[in-house]
């Protein structure tokens, strides 16, 4: 155990010290890494806790970062309308992206509206005891919406193309490196807090709960818990951490589109996170670094074959390997200490 | 003396079949009452309307004071009514220690389970449990990896951990050797100094050495109350499922 606590510490700090010794290019690909590793680690809080798969968290991400955008947009626009809204012949800022003039408004509406979202699906459905496959296709129907929404209502979200061509973030420079730095660091702080938070919320007691729901949900409701709300809780708190991880990607990728937060993102999301062990909060982070370091490697060299090794990633590790490399990791060190254990016995019976 | 339940002319209509068709039950505190009848007599579906896992077509379900017919399932389990059911079902991937430490008595609402720690009195209270079921040593375990048996009692203390106020339990001795039915029945009447108990069995040996009162349920009616001895000479009794219980047993050579 306290061996575990300084990996984790060794972990964090590897990664805060990034800037310097990576290239500038290899940073700004790790600090996007890290914050699709903070959607992973809300989608193992719902999925490797309390079993419910949601495939829809491209949602939550595209939202924060669309609320970001918006802030990014009018600051890039310098007082004028937004240069898509003119092209579609708008003459006026709409209303709703006039308090996205304010930072703090942007910022607050990356991180509720997820969460609200989130919140309103869920309750409705595991109000009515729906779960399972049932819940992941209607997480699904939600992104579809979404998606249709957002490329329909070009004049307002800038179409298939998305929002992007943003100058500054409060008066800095997006392009200078020490702002990407400082962004960079900024997404590290908020990937341990969030990390130290969902280790809190699953050893404590609610961990339990939460595990107890995953494997007998009715036999909780006997126990005189109300399921409804424990999940309803642990569903929005992902989509609030996925709001988070949108918002932060934006301000250092520059672009976001529908295409960003449809299916095959929300899928991929899940992957990750059943790569790296969805019952393991750290795997799901290292899961997600680790599967975007191979997608950008393999896109940069063999663009067409991502998805095929992607899909047979899927059934691999399904069949073979379904508690991921933290599974891997886990029985590793078992059989590690079972060896020293056994050692230790025989060099016993040596001084015997 | 105030029951604690009581069940006034309750119906249950399952898509037209009628499981339950006016049943009237009344349980007083400190009494262990068994409920027998045939298979498809309602027993499991009486239970069911209780802790309100089915709802009641008709009639009412009063606790106390209470009328808990259409009160939520864990609003009924807070307010004192534990149910088993009748496969052991414990939580298969955390510790005996935590299975236990969700069914202690406390205040189940999220925001006081997001700050709850363990405190020394409830892990004395869960120890006493423990010791009590013949598991404490097994505390570590994973519930999962315990023996069926060992699975029935864990279950059967996070029931009376919680200190219901009325215990359901639907044929716990399935499945149980000779010896631990003998203390399965034994300490039957000792919790029954807590608290009220509605059982549900088909051994006619254990009912007639561990009943008092015993109801007769048949086709979704409450066909006699009384003791084993009384119920066993009513005629309509005998008829419906003493008699063909009997011939059955004959049968099947027991
Ligand atoms: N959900 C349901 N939908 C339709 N019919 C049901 C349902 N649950 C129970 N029944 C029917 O209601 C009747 C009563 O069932 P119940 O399980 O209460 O009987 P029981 O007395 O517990 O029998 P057993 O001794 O076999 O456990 C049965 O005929 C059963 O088929
Ligand atoms: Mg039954």
């Amino acid at each position: 155990m306290v061996n575990q606590r300084w990996g984790y510490w060794l972990f964090f700090a590897a990664l805060f010290l990034a800037p310097f010794y990576l290239t500038e290019f290899r940073l700004s690909l790790l600090g996007k890494f890290l914050c699709l590793a903070i959607v992973a680690v809300g989608i193992s809080l719902i999925w490797g806790y309390t079993g419910i798969l949601s495939l829809g968290h491209g949602v939550y991400f595209g939202l924060g970062a669309y609320c970001m955008a918006m802030y990014l947009k009018l600051e890039a626009s310098r007082g004028h309308l937004p240069d898509f809204m003119e092209w579609s012949g708008v003459r006026e800022l709409p209303w709703f992206w006039k308090p996205f003039s304010y930072p703090m408004v942007a910022i607050a509406a990356a991180i509720a509206l997820p969460t609200l979202l989130a919140a309103l699906l869920s309750y409705f459905t595991f109000k009515n005891r729906i779960k399972g496959v049932y819940f992941s296709l209607l997480s699904q129907a939600v992104v579809v919406v979404l998606v249709t929404l957002f490329i329909g209502k070009q004049e307002w979200t800038g179409g298939t193309n998305g929002l992007t061509n943003f100058s500054t973030v409060f008066g800095f420079s997006l392009s200078s490196p020490l702002t990407q730095i400082v962004l960079y660091w900024l997404t590290t702080i908020c990937l341990a807090l969030i990390f130290v938070a969902a280790r809190r919320l699953t050893s404590g007691r609610l961990g339990k709960v939460l595990i107890a729901i995953r494997d007998a949900e009715n036999r909780v409701r006997f126990l005189g818990f109300n399921p409804t709300v424990y999940k309803v809780f642990v569903y929005s708190l992902s989509a609030a951490f996925a709001g988070v991880a949108g918002a932060l990607f934006v301000l250092q990728v520059g672009l976001i589109s529908p295409e960003m937060m449809g299916i095959i993102p929300s899928i991929e999301m899940v992957l990750w996170v059943a790569v790296g062990g969805r019952h393991s909060l750290m795997g799901a982070i290292v899961g997600a670094i680790v599967m975007n370091t191979a997608k950008s490697f393999l896109s940069e060299n063999y663009p067409d074959l991502w998805l095929l090794l992607l899909g047979a990633l899927f059934v691999v590790v399904v069949l073979f390997v379904p508690k991921g490399l933290a599974g891997i990791y886990e029985s590793l060190v078992a059989v590690r200490i079972k060896a020293k254990r056994g050692h230790e016995r025989e060099a016993r019976v040596d001084v015997s | 003396m105030k029951p604690v339940l009581m069940c006034r002319d309750v119906i249950v209509d399952f898509d037209g079949f009628r499981a339950l068709q006016g049943v009237d039950l009344t349980v007083y505190p400190h009494e262990v009452r068994f409920l027998i009848g045939p298979n498809g007599a309602g027993k499991t579906t009486l239970l069911d309307v209780i802790c309100g896992r089915t709802r009641a077509t008709d009639g009412r379900v009063m606790f106390f004071s209470h009328d808990i017919t259409k009160q939520p399932e864990y609003e009924i389990v807070q307010m004192g009514i534990a149910r088993k059911f009748q496969s052991p079902s414990i939580f298969p991937f955390l510790t005996v220690w935590e299975n236990m430490e969700l069914a202690i008595r406390q205040d189940r609402r999220l925001r006081s389970v997001l700050r709850a720690k363990r405190t020394e009195k409830e892990e004395e209270i869960m120890a006493a449990q423990l010791e009590r079921m013949g598991l404490l040593d097994e505390r570590h375990r994973l519930a999962g990896t315990l023996s069926h048996g060992q699975k029935q009692w864990l279950e059967i203390g996070m029931q009376l951990i919680q200190r219901p106020q009325l215990l359901l339990l639907d044929e716990p001795i399935a499945g149980m050797s000779a010896a631990e039915r003998e203390r399965t029945g034994e300490w039957l009447h000792e919790i029954a100094e807590h608290c009220a108990v509605i059982i549900v069995e088909h051994d006619m040996d254990f009912v007639r050495r561990y009943s008092k009162q015993v109801t007769v349920m048949h086709e979704g009616k409450v066909l006699c109350e009384g003791s084993i001895d009384e119920v066993q000479q009513n005629e309509q009794v005998i008829d419906v499922y003493l008699g063909r219980r009997k011939n059955a047993c004959y049968v099947s050579g027991m």
